[in-house]
């Protein structure tokens, strides 16, 4: 017999849950998902003196109803996955609240260990509580602790063994008394459940009959399926209900919710606590006078949002410049290993350099997201979504929806594939996919170069406006395309914004270092394989067909000619050299154009083109988008290739700008109708690939093809429009 | 008197009567610890005047004016 134990560590949100799980199990913690789903499943494993505790941290939740995933996953993992033990974390600041969730799980049965967190916080406000007669009261151990400084992991764990070996898995649940409107409707379902044996090896009868009062969807779905009783209890519930409403005119879960409250309250008025005045100004209300100011609250919100995005790019850039030099010392160095060939291609093109863009991001997302977990453990993003949610619910999305638009580029330079990761915050799924599809229209970094190259070549007497005015449209664009996806395939009522504005604390270096590091990490792993793949999968686009034998001996021969002809050249020899140097670099790019353009990327660019010239696009823009596809960074180097120029270096936009501009294709239609193509047509793979992870495939290709087919027909619009009115 | 939740202004103080809304959001605002007798005081309004925040046992909560429609409150002067 091992000592092994399953424990599952809970508790609202904010109440230091993650801390305490993060203290218990030390380096050990590993996260995954819920099968299914994209809430994270941290377990690990808690070791001392020679006994070994298996944990697993459930998602923050205010109590166990069925209706967010987090409270879903919560008490799926009770029912099923039955542990010994639950850790019930409670913020002992706001005990009364923290209870209601402690009560509910009492109510299904399983043993509970309560942890009062931040006894510091509540010595400190002056306030006493009796933890010896609340464990009396409850019935259960209750441990004050610090998480924040490990104080009570001991005797929390100590508790935990106690009450395992005491119970030895059995489950005792605890019955509240309802009132005498709820009560007999409860024992009559109970006695019928347990004749039945309904759904008894799952649930608790008792629990089960007050779940049917609450009306709770997943219980009454398998109730339907389970057998004929559901209905039967459904009829009960129906005659209480309709009861209630009559005599009190209210529902059976608020009469619950009511009783639950009044119990808890029952015990904390036998002496528990001692407090001032519940509604006392505090500390993080004063702050908030300041942050959340009618006009201040704004402007600090934009200043905080651009430092971050100073802090991010700007030191940023050194790591990411390291990472690349990595990748392109690793570049080199198999170039010259391997002899030239496909191989050789494959490798250094598709497979070192896709790789390494992405890699070159994680810096980049380590440093956000690090600031952006700060802001968000210290409390900070409940006030951002809190001073924008009306302006956002205006089109469809929640107040939380800002953070990922800011961070892919409503500033431009941003980056999506962090911005898609943080739509986790969004409880909803519709407010989620319909955010998560629209931040890639804001202007990410890489758009940015494009951009750059091309407002300079057409506009540079008004660069900056110009680029002013597309960063307006592209937030124009993300929230109108929400309020339409709302409207049509994500239709459904707005999530409540029925939220609480968490203290600030100052959140802790090491709970900082492992939140952003899980998300990091995934990133790496997941995202890294899928563009593995999609990386090959172009460079096999731009590398196949190749030329055909002869039109590369055609080209050796030129070049053999020019060299032979430019002994006969005047001058000396330097200036020789450095005449046959550039012509041979014409004929180069000539063969590399004509290999593009032989390609299935350009015969694909060709056969396209039928439909792309409705939109008006030159031949080299339409190559450059596909390219573009796997990062948009490549726009700019397609082009460059595309445009044949004697230097293909993508920093160096000037010359290509100039060149770009003479080309007379290129009218104030085509410069706007490529403008908003850009900024909509298609999400980079990377975030394609991300966007996958964090949805799935549906919402993956539906990102793809929805917005190619949105990005298309503006841009056929603008072109048709401006060619008729003669720009 | 009763009067909804959402004219109350700054800095008011009120108990809850009751909460006439079933469904996700009532489920929400009970969760949240906001049932019939609760006090709570107005700490404040978002820049646009929409959403509240409410100081309630030992928290502060956030809501929206179109949701604390469904709240009927005692105001205290």
């Amino acid at each position: 017999m091992s000592d092994k134990f399953f424990v599952a560590v809970s508790g609202q949100p904010n109440c230091g849950k993650s801390t305490m799980f993060n203290a218990l199990t030390g380096s050990t913690a590993r996260v995954g998902n819920y099968p299914g789903i994209t809430v994270d499943r941290t377990e690990g494993n808690y070791t001392k003196d020679g006994v070994s505790i298996r944990l697993v941290d459930l998602p923050g939740t205010y109590s166990l109803t069925s209706y967010s995933m987090e409270e879903v996953v919560a008490r799926n993992v009770i029912v099923d996955e039955k542990p010994d033990v639950v850790i019930n974390m409670l913020d002992a600041t706001s005990l009364e609240r923290s209870l209601y969730l402690a009560v509910q799980f009492m109510e299904i049965g399983v043993p509970v260990v309560l942890g009062l967190n931040m006894m510091d916080e509540v010595k400190k406000k002056g306030i006493r509580i009796d933890s010896k007669k609340l464990s009396k009261l409850m019935g259960v151990p209750v441990i004050e602790c610090v998480a924040r400084r490990g104080l009570g992991t001991d005797e929390l764990m100590q508790a935990v063994q106690q009450v395992a070996d005491k119970t030895k898995g059995k489950w005792t649940p605890v019955n509240i008394s309802y009132g005498h409107d709820l009560d007999p409707a409860i024992e009559e379902m109970t006695a019928l459940i347990k004749e039945n044996e309904f759904m008894t090896d799952r649930y608790d009868p008792h629990w089960l009959a007050v779940k049917y009062l609450e009306e709770d969807e997943i219980v009454i779905k398998n109730g339907r399926k389970a057998g004929a009783l559901a209905e039967q209890l459904q009829a009960i519930v129906k005659r209480v209900s309709d009861h209630v409403q009559k005599t009190l005119n209210t529902y059976p879960e608020a009469i619950l919710a009511d009783y639950r409250y009044g119990f808890i309250n029952s015990i904390l008025k036998q002496g528990v606590i001692s407090r001032e005045d519940n509604l006392r100004f505090d500390f993080s209300d004063k702050v908030d006078t300041v942050l959340t100011h009618r006009f201040l609250g704004p402007i600090i919100m934009i200043g905080a949002m651009y430092a971050m995005f100073y802090v991010t790019f700007t030191f940023g850039a050194y790591p990411q410049g390291w990472v690349e030099d990595a990748f392109g010392w690793l570049s080199s160095t198999v170039s010259a290993v391997l002899p030239d060939g496909l191989l050789k291609s494959m490798l250094v093109s598709g497979v070192i350099d896709g790789v390494g863009a992405v890699m070159g991001f994680t810096p980049l997302i380590l440093i956000m997201f690090a600031m952006l977990v700060f802001l968000e453990d210290l409390g900070y993003m409940a006030r951002v979504a809190y001073m924008v949610d009306r302006v956002f619910r205006m089109f469809g999305l929640h107040g939380m929806s800002i953070m990922p638009f800011i961070m892919a580029g409503g500033l431009p330079g941003g980056c999506a594939v962090p911005a898609v990761m943080t739509c986790r915050t969004l409880r909803s799924p519709k407010e989620r996919i319909a955010t998560i599809l629209t931040a890639p229209f804001m202007i990410c970094g890489a758009k940015a170069t494009a951009y750059i190259m091309l407002v300079s070549a057409f506009y540079p007497e008004s660069a900056t406006s110009v680029m002013f005015f597309l960063v307006l449209i592209s937030w124009a664009l993300a929230l109108c395309v929400g309020r339409l996806l709302r409207w049509t395939a994500l239709r459904g009522e707005s999530t409540p914004f029925v939220m609480e504005l968490p203290p600030y604390r100052l959140p802790t270096i090491h709970g900082v270092a492992i939140h952003t590091w899980d998300r990091v990490w995934q990133y790496i792993k997941k995202a890294g394989t899928v563009i593995l793949a999609i990386s090959i999968l172009m460079w096999a686009l731009m590398t196949f067909p190749q030329l055909t034998a002869e039109r590369v001996d055609d080209y050796e021969a030129q070049r053999a000619q020019v060299t032979v002809e430019s002994k006969n050249w005047d001058g000396s020899e330097y200036q020789k050299q450095v005449q046959l140097d550039k012509k041979l670099s014409v004929i180069d790019y000539s063969k590399g154009e004509e290999a593009l353009k032989t390609s299935y990327a350009g015969r694909m660019s060709n056969a396209i083109s039928p439909v792309t010239n409705l939109a008006g696009f030159p031949w080299q823009a339409n190559i450059s988008f596909i390219g573009a596809f796997a990062a948009k960074e490549v726009f700019v180097s397609t082009m460059s290739t595309a445009y044949s120029l004697g230097e293909e270096d993508p920093d160096d936009a000037t010359t290509l700008s100039q060149k770009i501009a003479a080309d007379p294709a290129w009218t104030p239609a085509v410069i706007w109708s490529v403008f908003i193509f850009m900024l909509v047509y298609v999400p980079c793979m990377v975030t394609v690939a991300v966007i996958i992870r964090e949805t799935n495939w549906k919402w993956g290709l539906f990102s793809v093809f929805g917005s190619l087919g949105f990005g298309y027909s503006l841009s056929v619009l603008i072109y048709q429009v401006g060619t008729l009115l003669g720009y | 008197m009763s009067v909804s939740l959402r004219s109350m202004t700054k800095d008011q103080k009120g108990v809850v009567v009751s909460v006439n809304v079933s469904g996700e959001l009532g489920r929400r605002i009970r969760d949240m610890g906001l049932i019939p007798g609760t006090e709570f005081r107005i700490v404040g309004r978002a820049p646009l005047k929409d959403p509240v925040a409410l100081r309630m046992k030992g928290f502060t909560l956030t809501l929206r004016n179109n949701e604390a429609d469904f709240i009927t409150v005692k105001v205290e002067e």
